[in-house]
């Protein structure tokens, strides 16, 4: 498979990162590259074979629904780029 | 008085404990080994003030008989892991001035067992590469050059400043991450020593996730025993990775120098690929007869579904990114660019702080993950991956204790040598190391030899999972045999 400039400005929305016009014809020459590189995989038998959810054998461990941590709205929002009372800034998203 | 930059973690551990030098002593020659090293470009923030103030306090505890495991060891740590109040970045642009509230488990541990923080340490950005070229703060030049040639090579990637300081003696140790070869391909390229333990021995809590499936932290230093020292204190359960697994963590230390007679290594057919450099298959040949001699038994084996695990890495890494990275959206921490709603400032912030490598994967990802293409692409690669992993389970079930194989296909590369036009062509420098992530197995790299032009070349050794102790007392026996190399300090 293979993608195209449209398929290539779609993917770019969908992961949300802006593509210039001039970017597009060399992205998707290296995606198509990549996607003509993992077609190999095609040739795998894989009738019957589970797909992996989970590398090492060992049940994951289960905790009590307890609240162990709070009260850090000063760490929580000391990286964020705006903020206003502990709460986040961000442009208007409902009208 | 000794070079103090020129002894292992576990010389200065004796010296340390001999009292024959302080720890501040000890910490300020390697701050001043960090600082004429600048033109490596191998630390991104170094924290002489932290140092100094934790070497005092390491000297206190010292001075009381209470040193911890590593007390006073200066090391240094990949910038993918999170520390309080010292900035972490994952060397990328949208993390340029992002600082933790909270430490990392495994650093969290190093500092609970008495060791120093030297600084951050470079690698490629969000850990996607093989040559710490995507780093937003520049390039790693390797301490290593080609004999007669000052051309400047990459030391390899995703942690390559790890690898390169600990082999240009800025630290005595360092941390660093593997998903694909990270620690592993840089540790070969570097001469040093690197291993990617289990998945699950080391907490994931704090590290900055690329793929979480396969992400696993783990020690640079330059001998097997330093490697082992690293490890104890890195590993254990942590209640915060639910991966984590909740087994004691042995004494790794007393496995080096352990006879490896009648240990059955096996050699896979398919790791002998055409193109190879005769210096690699020469030295894979040495490697083997350098453990025969110990008592140990060779064992052609085969692992049919090696040539898949590339390409089903390229599935399974980017589609795992593609959803971790979704969180740089330029609302609660990172780089914001404004636009006209916010959708649009999502896609500017990403454009803006998301460098090359790491868009073509989070477009990769995104794609593999999309309605439509799920099955052909991710689903498929789950299964071959699952067939990976039952290829080295026969080899262990028939008695194989370890596999022994070639690090890397390659020395190390000048920098801008690769990928420019072809991305796989880099892709290509984790074909040996990307089994092991996938099958979730610990593995090492040994440094084994010189190429004909000067560089190190290391073997690798991939074990039964949570059976690291058997790779550091085959390690051991490789490095015995093989000694150790260093580079000419031209940079200071």
């Amino acid at each position: 498979m293979s993608v195209d400039a449209d398929t290539v400005r779609r993917v770019a929305h969908l992961a949300r990162v802006a593509v210039a016009n001039d970017e597009v014809a060399n992205l998707q020459g290296e995606l198509n590259a990549i996607l003509a590189f993992v077609e190999q995989l095609a040739e795998v038998d894989v009738e019957g074979v589970d797909a992996m959810t989970s590398v090492t054998p060992i049940a994951m461990k289960m905790r009590n629904d307890d609240v162990t941590d709070g009260g850090i709205a000063d760490a929580i929002v000391r990286n964020a780029p705006a903020q206003e009372d502990h709460f986040f800034l961000v442009p208007k998203v409902v009208e | 008085m000794t070079n103090l930059t020129a002894l292992t973690l576990a010389q200065a551990r004796s010296g340390l404990r001999r009292k024959d030098f302080s720890a501040v002593e000890l910490v300020e020659a390697h701050l001043d080994a960090v600082a004429a090293a600048r033109a490596l470009n191998a630390f991104v923030l170094e924290t002489p003030d932290r140092a100094r103030d934790m070497a005092r306090a390491a000297d206190a505890r010292l001075a009381k008989g209470e040193g911890a495991a590593l007390e006073g060891l200066p090391l240094g740590i990949k910038d993918l892991f999170c520390t309080e109040g010292i900035r972490t970045t994952a060397c990328s642009r949208i993390l340029e001035s992002f600082v933790p509230a909270y430490e990392s488990t495994v650093t969290a541990n190093l500092w609970r067992d008495g060791a120093v923080l030297l600084g951050k340490l470079n690698n490629d950005e969000f850990a996607m590469g093989s040559s710490n070229e995507t780093s937003c703060f520049g390039p790693v030049v390797s301490p290593w050059r080609r004999r007669g040639s000052d051309v400047k090579l990459v030391p390899g990637g995703s942690s390559g400043g790890s690898a390169a300081a600990v082999a240009a003696g800025l630290c005595v140790g360092a941390v660093g991450t593997d998903t694909g070869g990270s620690i592993r391909q840089p540790a070969a390229f570097c001469g040093v020593v690197g291993m990617k333990p289990t998945y699950g021995r080391c907490s994931r809590w704090g590290i900055v996730a690329f793929a979480s499936s396969l992400d696993q932290a783990g020690p640079f230093s330059r001998t097997v025993r330093d490697c082992a020292i690293l490890l104890r204190s890195m590993a254990g359960h942590d209640a915060k990775d639910t991966t984590c697994v909740d087994l004691s963590v042995p004494d790794y230390e007393r496995a080096v120098g352990a006879s490896v007679k009648g240990m059955r290594i096996g050699i896979p057919k398919e790791y002998r690929m055409s193109g190879m450099a005769a210096d690699i298959e020469t030295l894979w040949q040495q490697g083997a007869r350098w453990l025969k001699d110990a008592g140990a038994e060779m064992v052609d084996i085969s692992l049919p579904m090696t040539k898949y695990a590339l390409p089903a890495y390229y599935i399974v890494a980017p589609a795992e990114a593609s959803s971790n990275l979704a969180r740089y959206d330029g609302v609660r921490y990172g780089l914001r660019v404004g636009g006209r709603d916010i959708i649009e400032m999502y896609e500017r912030t990403r454009a803006a702080g998301f460098g090359k490598e790491v868009r073509r994967r989070i477009m990769i990802g995104t794609y593999v993950l999309s309605a439509g293409y799920y099955d052909a692409y991710y689903l498929r690669a789950q299964k071959v991956r699952t067939l990976i992993k039952r290829d080295f389970e026969e080899c262990f079930a028939a008695g194989i204790d370890a596999v022994l194989t070639p690090t890397t296909p390659s020395a190390a590369f000048g920098i801008g040598e690769k990928g420019r036009a072809d991305p796989i062509e880099m892709y290509l420098n984790d074909v040996f190391t990307v089994t092991v992530n996938m099958a979730g197995l610990p593995g090492i790299s040994v440094p084994s030899g010189l190429d004909a032009q000067g560089l190190p070349l290391g073997l690798q050794l991939i074990g039964r999972p949570f059976e690291e102790e058997t790779l550091f007392a085959l390690g051991a026996v490789i490095e015995q045999a093989a000694g150790m190399f260093q580079p000419q300090p031209w940079w200071c």
